[in-house]
């Protein structure tokens, strides 16, 4: 059968000055297949997806769609010949509505005019089929992020797509939406469509996935149906030796307490209570573990800690020191580290180079700032260091940071926030984006810094890494703490519990 | 070596001449239409302009101002500000050093300085208010800035009316000698040219905006602001105040800039009715410069040539004027719609093989 791969790429390569990012990349993508694409952070799965997509032009190699030798010169060719692509980073007008957002580009006209019905019954059936739920009057800054998504899946549905890339859709989403999404996902592949989907989490590999190709250095390692091999057989052949996916540490010798939050409360953007008489102790040389379903106050706790959002009433006291309401700069320099959940409108200048994003937080002061001049050499002396200690894959420290791979932009942050040593290390989503030998990584360097006595505050929609990393758990519901747990000796089902507001009341204080 | 030669071919310097190119073109179709000979009128526009030493200087002066309301713009643009009050600032600074001109007696050592002084404080303290108002008030600074622009135009008016008058006069009295910017050596080399000193503070003013921009911590400020300032508001910048400061300094460019033009050229300053023009011309000098200092250099020079050699085009090939503004207008199209020309030059390199 000529037709039986819908996607074929073969002796793809494609340089970037410095860099080889794809380097003789064969892929074969079988009809109605969900492919999935493994690889450690800045393997060049995203780059190779973006050629698939006619974004970028390979510098060698074939591409055939449907048997069909073709050349993508650009995406609106891709969309032609069927294939779609769900960014990372979303590509949505955000005043605009989803119906807007959908057609935009292909609108469906009569005469001049739009014809909104016939765009809204086309939604309609499409929404119906897939189990793609969305409310098509409302405005995108209105709507969560899966939604966001499912408003992408809608519009490369919309445009015809047959073919459709995944880029970490599963990174962005809670729990709950991972499901929704996996739903989703097979049944687009049972209607026969066929799906590439890059991520790092092998358990949604296991779970979904056909077959799996695996990238490393911007080469094929290996491609196999995942029905034939194991999670860590995967995560071996993708970082090269072994990774381990227990975390191992000692027992916590919690000391004085760092933060102390007395009865806080703070509104969120549309000016509902957001944190209604929030309380919560952190001490030296423990992870805290913030638990909780999205939307619980958990993102504007952090801003008010961080000093990004102001608290209407109640107290934080760092130290013994009331810091709330202070400036961001006042809150990092009484020691507060912080690893911003949104790495690309908070974490990082996409524009500045990885040196400078390296020095955010400390561009100002000695060594990197005398009398108001800035020292380059300290700053790109210092962007050497972290580089390779943290394995941050870039040509140099002065790429910019828009440059670097998802994962990598993560590392950089990273990086820099445990660089400055802070008493108060609040980590937010830390191994976003990051490939398992990253993440383990990364969790070593948080129980490094407990270790030395640091307090560290830890919030991610992963309940995993929470009962893995965490000292103690403390479980968000409505603004407040409900529930703070030892994770040895409570499981999944506890915490669910907790955090759908189930069984309030009982606190356990821990030792 | 080949870093430099890299550099003059790679994108961000080929849109910029690539564009003007375009523009120049299509000038000349237009002229063909008008039956007008494009050659003989280009040839005379580089005549008038470079022809004689007197030409020459005169072409330099034409350009300094533009350097001046050029880096006004380029340096709110880094911050993410789109300062359409060049016009604005450039009057106050040049009102500022027409008063301490006029109503100021002392030696030149010190009534240069002042003047000048007084200028970068009114252009920048005009700036700032647009700054602020955004800052505190969330209010956009095209809308501001525009509006102060006409409080500018009439105030300097006023000031000059009821302070500065020479009596029977559209202007002000002249300043004093001690505070003119004119050399009569630099004239007498150029032919009596009203070139002036302020040419030489307009090239130390570009070395400054470089210096700021990239080496100093508050550049690095401004630049993050401009690039994100949800990022600058984490890493603990305060957003709302680097927007004063970038437009006190970029109000402080145009006015040091309107003050040259009293101190250096006309030595008065004289009622307007209309706006003089700089501090728009300098919005198109910094996206031809791409708001680089060396770029706005460039793009000043390239629209004071324009603008002071449109006059021998007319005389050299009979063709009007208002041609030449409308093949200025068309080179600055073309830098706007950078992205059209980029794409052109991506077809082209493909045709041709070439990888970047
Ligand atoms: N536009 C670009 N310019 C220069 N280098 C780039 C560009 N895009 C990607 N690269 C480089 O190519 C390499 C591959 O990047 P790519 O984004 O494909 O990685 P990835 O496999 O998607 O990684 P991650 O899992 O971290 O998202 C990286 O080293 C990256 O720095
Ligand atoms: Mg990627």
């Amino acid at each position: 059968m000529p037709n039986e791969f819908a996607v074929e790429m073969k002796g793809i390569a494609k340089r970037f000055p410095g860099i080889v990012a794809n380097d003789d990349i064969h892929l074969q993508v079988r009809k109605g297949e969900i492919h999935a694409l493994l690889g450690e952070n800045g393997a060049g799965k995203t780059t190779l997806m973006n050629i698939l997509f006619g974004l970028y032009q390979p510098d060698e190699g074939e591409i055939r769609i449907h048997g069909q030798t073709v050349k993508i010169t650009d995406p609106k060719k891709a969309i032609d010949l069927g294939i779609g692509m769900i960014h990372q980073h979303f590509m949505l007008v955000e005043p605009y509505t989803v119906l807007q957002n959908i057609i935009l580009g292909a609108e469906p006209r009569r005469g001049v005019m739009i014809s909104y019905k016939k765009a809204l019954a086309r939604i309609g059936e499409l929404s119906d089929k897939y189990g793609l739920h969305v409310d098509p009057h409302r405005t995108i800054r209105e709507i969560s992020v899966g939604m966001q998504q499912r408003v992408e899946i809608l519009k490369t549905l919309y445009r015809g797509a047959d073919i459709l890339i995944f880029d970490e859709p599963t990174a962005v989403l809670t729990p709950q939406e991972i499901q929704e999404l996996m739903a989703i996902m097979r049944k687009l592949a049972d209607e026969g469509k066929t799906i590439i989907l890059i991520t790092h989490k092998l358990k949604e590999i296991m779970a979904i996935a056909d077959r799996v190709t695996i990238i490393r250095r911007g080469r094929v390692v290996d491609s196999l149906p995942v029905r034939d091999t194991t999670a860590e057989e995967l995560a071996a052949k993708m970082v090269g030796r072994n990774v381990s996916f227990v975390i191992e540490k000692k027992e916590a010798q919690p000391g004085e307490t760092i933060l102390e939050i007395d009865n806080l409360t703070a509104f969120d953007d549309r000016g509902c209570q957001a944190l209604r008489g929030l309380s919560l102790e952190v001490r030296s040389g423990e992870i805290l573990g913030i638990a909780g379903v999205e939307g619980n106050g958990q993102r504007e706790l952090i801003e008010v800690l961080t000093g990004l959002r102001k608290a209407s009433s109640g107290e934080i006291r760092l130290r013994g020191r009331a810091v709330q309401n202070e400036s961001p700069r006042r809150i990092a320099e009484a020691k507060v580290g912080y690893i911003p959940e949104d790495r690309q409108k908070r974490g990082l200048v996409l524009d500045f180079c990885v040196g400078e994003n390296l020095v955010l937080k400390n561009y100002y002061a000695p060594p990197f700032c005398k009398r108001g001049l800035l020292r380059y050499d300290e700053i790109f002396g210092h962007a050497a260091g972290l580089i390779g200690e943290y394995d941050i894959r870039t040509p140099d420290e002065k790429t910019p940071a828009r440059a670097l791979s998802g994962g990598n932009q993560q590392k950089v942050i990273v990086a820099r926030e445990v660089a400055c040593e802070p008493d108060l290390l609040i980590a937010t989503q830390p191994t976003r984006g990051l490939d398992v030998g990253a993440i383990e990584f990364i969790h070593r360097k948080l129980i490094e810094q407990r270790d030395k006595g640091k307090a560290v505050l830890l919030y991610s929609l992963e309940l995993d890494e929470i009962l893995n990393l965490s000292d103690r758990i403390a479980v968000m519901y409505e603004g407040r703490i409900v529930g703070i747990l030892d994770p040895r000796k409570t499981n999944e089902q506890e915490i669910g519990l907790l955090m759908s507001g189930g069984h309030k009341g009982e606190r356990e204080e821990t030792a | 070596m080949t870093g430099f030669v890299k550099r003059l071919f790679s994108e961000s310097t080929l849109i910029p001449v690539v564009s003007i190119l375009i523009g120049l073109i299509l000038g000349a179709v237009i002229m063909l239409a008008g039956h007008y000979n494009p050659f003989l009128a280009y040839g005379s526009l580089f005549a008038k302009a470079f022809g004689d030493m007197y030409n020459f200087g005169e072409t330099i002066r034409q350009i300094t101002p533009y350097i001046f309301t050029g880096l006004a713009v380029a340096f709110a643009f880094r911050t993410g500000l789109f300062n359409i009050g060049a016009e604005g600032q450039f009057i106050m600074g040049a009102v500022a050093a027409a008063c301490v001109g006029v109503l100021l007696d002392a030696p030149w050592f010190l009534h240069v300085p002042l003047a000048l002084a007084a200028s970068a404080l009114a252009g920048g303290l005009w700036g700032s208010i647009v700054g602020y108002l955004k800052a505190a008030r969330g209010v956009h600074e095209v809308i501001t800035t525009i509006m102060l622009n006409w409080i500018a135009l009439h105030a300097a008016n006023y000031i000059v009316r009821t302070a500065l008058l020479e009596k029977g006069m559209a202007r002000s009295k002249y300043i004093q000698e001690s505070a003119w910017l004119s050399s009569p050596g630099l004239s007498e080399l150029f032919d009596h040219a009203r070139i002036h000193y302020g040419v030489l503070i307009a090239l130390a003013l570009s070395v400054l905006f470089y210096y700021v921009l990239w080496k100093t911590r508050q550049g690095y400020e401004l630049r993050a602001v401009g690039f994100n300032p949800d990022a600058s508001e984490y890493a603990g910048i305060n957003v709302k105040s680097t927007f004063v400061k970038t437009m006190f300094i970029s109000g402080l460019f145009a006015g040091v800039g309107g003050a040259c033009e009293v101190m250096g050229v006309f030595h008065y300053q004289t009622i307007n009715a209309a706006f003089p023009g700089y501090g728009l011309m300098g919005i198109a000098v910094a996206l031809i410069g791409r708001n680089t200092a060396v770029g706005v250099v460039l793009g000043a020079v390239l629209i004071g040539v324009l603008t002071y050699g449109a006059s021998g085009m007319k005389f050299g090939a009979g063709v009007p004027e208002e041609l030449i503004h409308v093949v200025i207008a068309l080179v600055i199209f073309f830098v706007a719609a950078g992205g059209m020309v980029e794409l052109l030059i991506r077809r082209f390199r493909k045709k041709n093989g070439t990888v970047h």
